[in-house]
């Protein structure tokens, strides 16, 4: 990160620390089911107990996503969601919320599509603090991860149970803000991991890193976050999330009345399951 | 990531292996029915009028196409790496039918990934890969088609790598796919230059090739590439036209991209979401194209013309009549273009096309476009 004062991402974890608890991190798909519901779900994320907000951004091809995910992709697609329009949602949020981190993750190609750099301008004047993107290696990392770098923008890489030592070295290179660990061998939304094969894996890489870490993958019920986001620095909830949006549509894809309320207590109710202090 | 470098660890200590090559070169030869004859279609040269016109007949391999020279070469590298299960994507099912046939060969599970709308169109190719032992996964996500069938595949692999070796069927993917993939298949190009030698005493003045995801196009050109005075046609599915919105040519109709694992030309909208291809042939209808194809495009080396639905329907039927020979759709796309290009040709020339697939499989969709019942 350029500049020596701390970054909205490494505040966020800061205060965790100071807090003595495991945040939560929550993603959603922007535009999903439509864009006018999902920036009405957006706004009331962080008051709901998020403590850094993830958002998709849509793709036809997301083949490290499950069906839930998928299917969200399809939806705001459908709806005619766009990457320009990812962005102002980004924007519109930073103009009533400065603290709350936003990352931004997704596929590599509508970012190629949109031009790297206007991206990383554009996202950076958004508002957005970090980026994942999943179908790009370090081997790639001159295509849009050193730009994001001097930019000021977090790279933020996944780490799996596969990764082994050596690799890791390679993959932290850039990492900055934190390291997302995927604690099943597969794709989002699908199975949920043993918490020993996942505490031995973090013990693992703090070996490497002193970058806060995040788990994911699977994590579905309030039980699961109090236990990922003891054994890392914070947990990720995305597919469960996602399926209370598909719960609240009505027959003809359209979302109910009652399903933004719907979303935001089912946070609640995963925001409740990290208050009582680690330790 | 670690899947893929395993892979290619794998593959390039294979490629070192003498062993490893002659155990291709013997079911190549023994199972697979090669090598292929060069064939001198002089029916149709003579009906054209200008160059006297080959055919490469890698639709006489064992299951009809070309497909099982990767699939053979792949399950080779599977044994190799210790792994216990098979998973392939299939558009057409003629690939899913060349893994299945391999792995009942070599007693593997196997488990191919099809989009629902192929199922459909292509029952009898499901109903074979079911009869050889393999459990055909219908892929309702995305378009139903093969990039959804590929990116299914993608998602199986990540969760299963220990045991699990994934044989992509074309120049696509991740590297080391699209160079593996044109090493198996290059063996079409290389007995193609020594057939053409022993026959005409020289190379051939053009070469002829369909493309949808590219590989027996690249299994043809590759041994000819530094052959600068043969000129090389790839040929794409227009489907409609390529100034509709309803054809499968990337290079000619596609731009830049990044999709499964690779950088090419595809079909997209300006927000750069993966669009839908078409053509009358499931196996040229994928929105990408192997990325040595549109590195040759860039370079020039290549020439790459887009042939209709209709171009390729009278094709087909032009093939049946003069040479008794009923091809595949996908190659009745090349004989569009030979037709295209013989007539201009001094009778001296030479071309050699892959006639890469027999048209079995196919007779139901063109009874359908001509109006037939059968």
């Amino acid at each position: 990160m350029s500049g020596t004062t701390a970054s909205r991402v490494e505040r966020r974890f800061e205060m965790l620390r100071s807090q003595q608890r495991g945040g939560l991190v929550t993603f959603i798909t922007a535009g999903d089911p439509d864009p006018v519901t999902s920036a009405q779900i957006l706004g009331g994320l962080a008051e709901s107990g998020a403590d850094i907000i993830e958002i998709g951004m849509p793709f036809s091809d997301p083949m490290a996503d499950g069906p839930a995910i998928q299917a969200a992709s399809q939806r705001a697609l459908a709806n005619g969601m766009t990457l320009t329009q990812t962005l102002s949602m980004v924007k519109n949020f930073r103009a009533t919320d400065q603290d709350t981190p936003i990352i931004l993750m997704g596929y590599y190609n509508p970012i190629y599509r949109y031009g790297s750099q206007r991206f990383i301008n554009d996202a950076r004047h958004s508002g957005v603090d970090g980026l994942i993107i999943v179908d790009l290696p370090p081997e790639e990392d001159s295509e849009l991860c050193l730009p994001a770098c001097e930019a000021g923008i977090h790279w933020i890489r996944l780490v799996a149970p596969t990764t082994s030592d050596q690799r890791l070295e390679r993959v932290l290179t850039h990492s900055s803000g934190f390291i997302y660990y995927v604690s099943i061998t597969g794709i989002t939304g699908t199975q949920s991991a043993a918490g020993t094969d996942v505490e031995d894996a973090i013990q693992r890489l703090r070996k490497h890193s002193n970058l806060p870490i995040a788990i994911g993958f699977g994590i579905t019920t309030p039980e699961d976050v109090a236990m990922m986001g003891n054994i890392g620095d914070a947990a990720v909830v995305g597919s469960a999330l996602v399926n209370r949006i598909e719960a609240g549509l009505d027959d003809n894809g359209d979302a109910t009345a009652s399903l933004v309320e719907s979303v935001l207590s089912y946070v609640r109710s995963l925001e409740a399951a990290l208050r009582p202090p680690k330790g | 990531m670690p899947l893929v470098l395993e892979l290619e660890n794998a593959y390039n200590l294979a490629q070192q292996d003498p062993d490893f090559q002659k155990e291709f070169d013997y079911y190549a030869d023994h199972y697979i029915g090669r090598p292929s004859p060069l064939y001198h279609a002089k029916s149709l040269s003579q009906h054209l009028g200008g160059a006297k016109i080959y055919f490469k007949r890698d639709e006489l391999n064992h299951t009809g196409a070309h497909k099982i020279n990767n699939t053979l070469g792949q399950i080779l590298l599977a044994k190799r790496m210790g792994k216990g299960r098979i998973i392939a994507e299939t558009g057409a099912g003629q690939h899913g039918v060349a893994t299945a046939t391999v792995c009942a060969l070599f007693d593997l599970p196997c488990v191919v990934y099809m989009g629902t709308k192929d199922i459909e169109r292509q029952a009898p190719n499901v109903f074979r890969m079911k009869l050889l032992g393999a459990e055909v996964v219908p892929v309702t996500s995305g378009s139903g088609t093969l990039k959804d069938a590929l990116n299914e595949a993608l998602r199986d692999w990540v969760a299963t790598v220990d045991d699990t070796f994934y044989i992509i069927g074309t120049v696509a993917g991740p590297h080391p796919y699209p160079a593996m993939v044109r090493d198996f298949q290059s063996i079409i190009g290389r007995e193609t230059k020594e057939q053409i030698l022993r026959a005409e005493g020289r190379l051939p003045d053009l070469l002829i090739a369909c493309i949808g995801g590219g590989s027996n196009a690249i299994g043809l050109f590759h041994p000819f590439l530094d052959d600068e005075e043969v000129r090389i046609i790839g040929v794409e599915a227009a489907g409609l036209g390529v100034d509709t919105n309803k054809h499968a040519a990337s290079l000619t109709g596609g731009e830049p991209g990044v999709l499964h694992g690779n950088r090419t030309y595809l079909l997209q909208d300006e927000d750069g979401q993966i669009t839908e291809a078409h053509s009358i042939s499931a196996g040229l209808d994928y929105p990408g194209i192997g990325p040595e194809h549109a590195w040759l495009k860039d370079v020039g080396r290549v020439e790459y013309q887009a042939v209709t639905d209709d171009e390729a329907l009278e094709a087909f039927k032009l093939c049946c009549s003069t040479e008794g020979i009923i091809p595949a759709l996908e190659p009745s796309h090349a004989l569009a273009q030979v037709i295209k290009s013989a007539p201009s040709m001094d009778p001296e020339q030479i071309i050699v096309m892959n006639m890469c697939g027999r048209g079995d499989k196919d007779i139901f969709t063109v009874a359908e476009a001509l109006g037939v019942e059968v």
